[in-house]
């Protein structure tokens, strides 16, 4: 199977608490968070499309979505 | 063909009523003097194909029936006072979450463990108010077999149709003794079934949304509407709030659907009471005695009657109001210390003309106890 | 199916607090369902009271929030009335093992076909941080201002010991292995345990100095190691995570309903 490749991250900004575990645990520290506490994507390129963050985010509010 | 006659206890007349009923899932815990009616359930319900299980407490008990009900099936679970005190919570989920459920408590002597195997009225407040909170609640009970078994066919009934458990309150000489019971053919008894939503699959079903006649049709775990069912306060969806509107309307709905039909509730018999001067109000095996006294007693002239309640709650004050607007005195016959007399006081236009017959010693209240009691009563000592 | 039909969306943002593990096991448990393809109106899932419990609101599924510490009992009744269902129990540390702990034991005694997740955080947090059963020695908690003395159960021990015939650990530290287990929970026949180490930063984690969720999160990966590695006999403190228990075994609606044919074939 081919490495995925990243289209984007899709954050739902009203479901972000800003609990920081995506940002804490991403291997590639790729996201952030920002001035209102919630994730930002900040380093795109360093994504591995892992989907660690997606996986552990209790808020549903994180998506890895890749090329097909 | 004639019709099938049966020398029973009290206890197998509630099973063969229950059955009859329709009842098809049972869970229980064996507690004096109730338990026969687990037993003969082990042994009839999978004969039919239904549910027996026997669960690790009443707690249990009560709520695996509740989960069971919701798939569509007959419920029901019997106890005695300790077990039936362990079921308040779970009573109090069935009452708010709206579920049909019957529960059997074959009374016996309290408070805790009490005297198990001797007979008591003590419970009929803690049917009424044993679960926390405002909430109505219905309760029936009988005095001989057939009645029982009649009754019990009514609590499934009643069940159903308002949506929410109904009480059976037997006592320990009803449950044990031995009496006739003639089984009636199927369909001689009304029987209600589940009304199921007619709602579509893909159509919004609110399960908790009285039709007019406010009654809620329900739809089973399983099948294609998909809701919550919660102890707490809840919208006609079935999800929490705290909408002080849907809090007031919720309470309101919960109450009135019973409270506000307590005569058509009622259920009760008669005997003597057209002339009587003195009225016995009775329930459960104390009606026997009573009834007996006033039979005795008319033989010699005397203008007794008995009002024979069999719905206890909602109290059937109208009944009781109209039952002895004549009457020079009216007596309450229970063996508690008085846990109904307080609701036929006020019931009644003249409330110091009502006086208790009482036994509270696990003995069973006989016709002369409650023909001394009259005797003080009327001022002609024993 | 994407993980969100699954879900009741309107109902979103949840109500746990920023950086509880409820929500990632939530999606750990969906992710499990959708790669098993059940059918929405073939699963019910029973709650108890608690943080935890609060879960069941947000699964579209036929599902059923009861009172604390009976969610199995409940649940029993379901599956016992409708054994083609699939029942999944979530329940916290205290709603399983203190106030729920004798239906915890005879569910796993009788083997019914339920899956209970057991999301232990080691605290009650809808209470505001007391201590539970789980909490084990030495933890702050308000009900324990002079740290605890009471020792705690060994969720996997106790659950193999009651009969359950699947039993397994994970933590949300390992968001993969713990869908994994679930879904292998879910599959097995019996009764299947899934005890989920969470956390719980606003009360366990503040109360104990252990830090933010995810200093809470690393703490279970620091802490846990697979089952009969090496790292556990070189440091015995070391919590297992795995598969403990995975037997075949008669499962209680099948063999209740072998007990129906002999009751209906006696009689004819």
């Amino acid at each position: 199977m081919a490495k995925p490749k990243l289209k984007r991250h899709l954050i739902n900004r009203d479901w972000c608490k800003g609990c920081g575990i995506c940002v804490e645990l991403c291997p590639k520290h790729v996201l952030e968070l920002d001035e209102q506490d919630k994730v930002t994507v900040v380093r795109p390129q360093d994504c591995i499309c892992c989907r660690l963050c997606e996986l552990r985010c209790p808020d549903f509010a994180i998506e890895v979505e890749t090329e097909e | 063909m004639g019709k099938t006659v049966r020398f029973v206890q009290g206890n197998e007349a509630c099973v063969e009523g229950a059955l009859y009923a329709g009842l098809n899932f049972y869970a229980g815990y064996p507690i004096t003097p109730s338990t026969e009616i687990a037993e003969l359930l082990s042994l009839k319900l999978p004969q039919r194909g239904g549910k027996f299980i026997q669960m690790e407490d009443e707690i249990a008990s009560l709520c695996a029936i509740i989960g069971a009900s919701l798939t569509g099936c007959k419920v029901m679970t019997a106890t005695s006072g300790p077990g039936f005190s362990l079921m308040q919570e779970a009573l109090g989920y069935a009452v708010m979450a709206e579920i049909p459920c019957v529960i059997v408590d074959v009374q016996r002597g309290g408070p805790s463990t009490g005297i198990p195997t001797h007979v008591s009225q003590g419970d009929v407040n803690q049917a009424r108010w044993g679960t926390h909170g405002d909430h109505a609640i219905i309760t029936l009970t009988a005095s001989n077999h057939q009645d029982v078994f009649a009754i019990t066919v009514e609590a499934f009934n009643l069940s159903e149709t308002y949506r929410t458990p109904v009480i059976l309150l037997f006592d320990e000489v009803v449950a044990h003794m031995r009496e006739k019971l003639v089984l009636p053919e199927p369909g001689e008894l009304h029987t209600v079934e589940r009304l199921k939503t007619a709602v579509k699959e893909g159509v919004d079903y609110h399960p908790y949304l009285p039709r007019e006649d406010g009654r809620l049709p329900m739809s089973d775990f399983g099948g294609v509407h998909r809701y919550n069912v919660t102890g707490l306060v809840h919208d006609m969806w079935g999800f929490p709030s705290t909408e002080p509107r849907v809090v007031h309307g919720l309470l309101r709905h919960l109450v009135d659907k019973i409270e506000n039909r307590a005569h058509e509730l009622a259920r009760f018999k008669e005997f003597h009471l057209d002339d009587a001067d003195i009225v016995l109000i009775a329930y459960g095996s104390s009606a026997r005695s009573a009834l007996h006294l006033v039979e005795e007693r008319r033989r010699r002239g005397e203008r007794l009657g008995l009002l024979e309640l069999q719905t206890l709650w909602p109290f059937p004050a109208d009944v009781v109001r109209t039952r002895c607007s004549r009457a020079r005195a009216v007596v309450v016959v229970e063996m508690n210390m008085g846990q109904l007399l307080p609701s036929v006081k006020l019931a009644v236009e003249r409330p110091d003309r009502v006086f208790l017959a009482n036994r509270i010693d696990g003995v069973f209240i006989t016709p002369a106890d409650i023909h001394n009691i009259l005797r003080i009563i009327q001022g002609k000592g024993v | 199916m994407a993980v969100k039909d699954y879900l009741r969306e309107r109902f979103f943002p949840h109500l746990w607090c920023p950086g509880c593990g409820h929500g990632e096991v939530l999606g750990g448990l969906i992710r499990a369902i959708e790669r098993l393809g059940l059918r929405k109106n073939d699963i019910v899932m029973v709650s108890g009271i608690g943080c935890s419990s609060r879960i069941v609101g947000y699964v579209d599924f036929h599902t059923m929030h009861t009172i604390h510490g009976r969610a199995l009992a409940f649940a029993t009744g379901v599956k016992l009335a409708r054994p083609e269902l699939t029942l999944i129990v979530p329940m916290g540390d205290g709603d399983a093992l203190a106030i729920g702990g004798n239906h915890f034991i005879h569910a796993a005694r009788r083997n019914i076909d339920l899956t209970a997740i057991v999301m232990n955080n080691r605290i009650y947090g809808m209470t505001g941080g007391q201590f539970s059963p789980l909490s084990g020695v030495n933890v702050s908690a308000t009900t324990a201002p002079f740290r605890t003395i009471d020792k705690s159960f060994d969720i996997v021990e106790l659950s193999r010991a009651a009969g359950a015939t699947f039993v397994a650990r994970s933590t949300t530290y390992h968001a993969q292995h713990l869908s994994e287990v679930i879904e292998k929970a879910i599959r097995h026949k019996g009764f299947s345990v899934v005890e989920v180490l969470t956390q719980c930063p606003t009360y366990f984690g503040r109360k104990n100095r252990i830090g933010d969720a995810p200093e809470m999160v690393k703490w279970l990966k620091d802490h846990t190691t697979p089952v009969g590695s090496k790292a556990k006999q070189e440091n015995p403190a070391l919590i297992e995570r795995g598969v403990f228990v995975d037997l075949e075994a008669p499962e209680y609606c099948e063999e209740y309903g072998r007990l129906v044919e002999r009751a209906m074939g006696g009689r004819r």
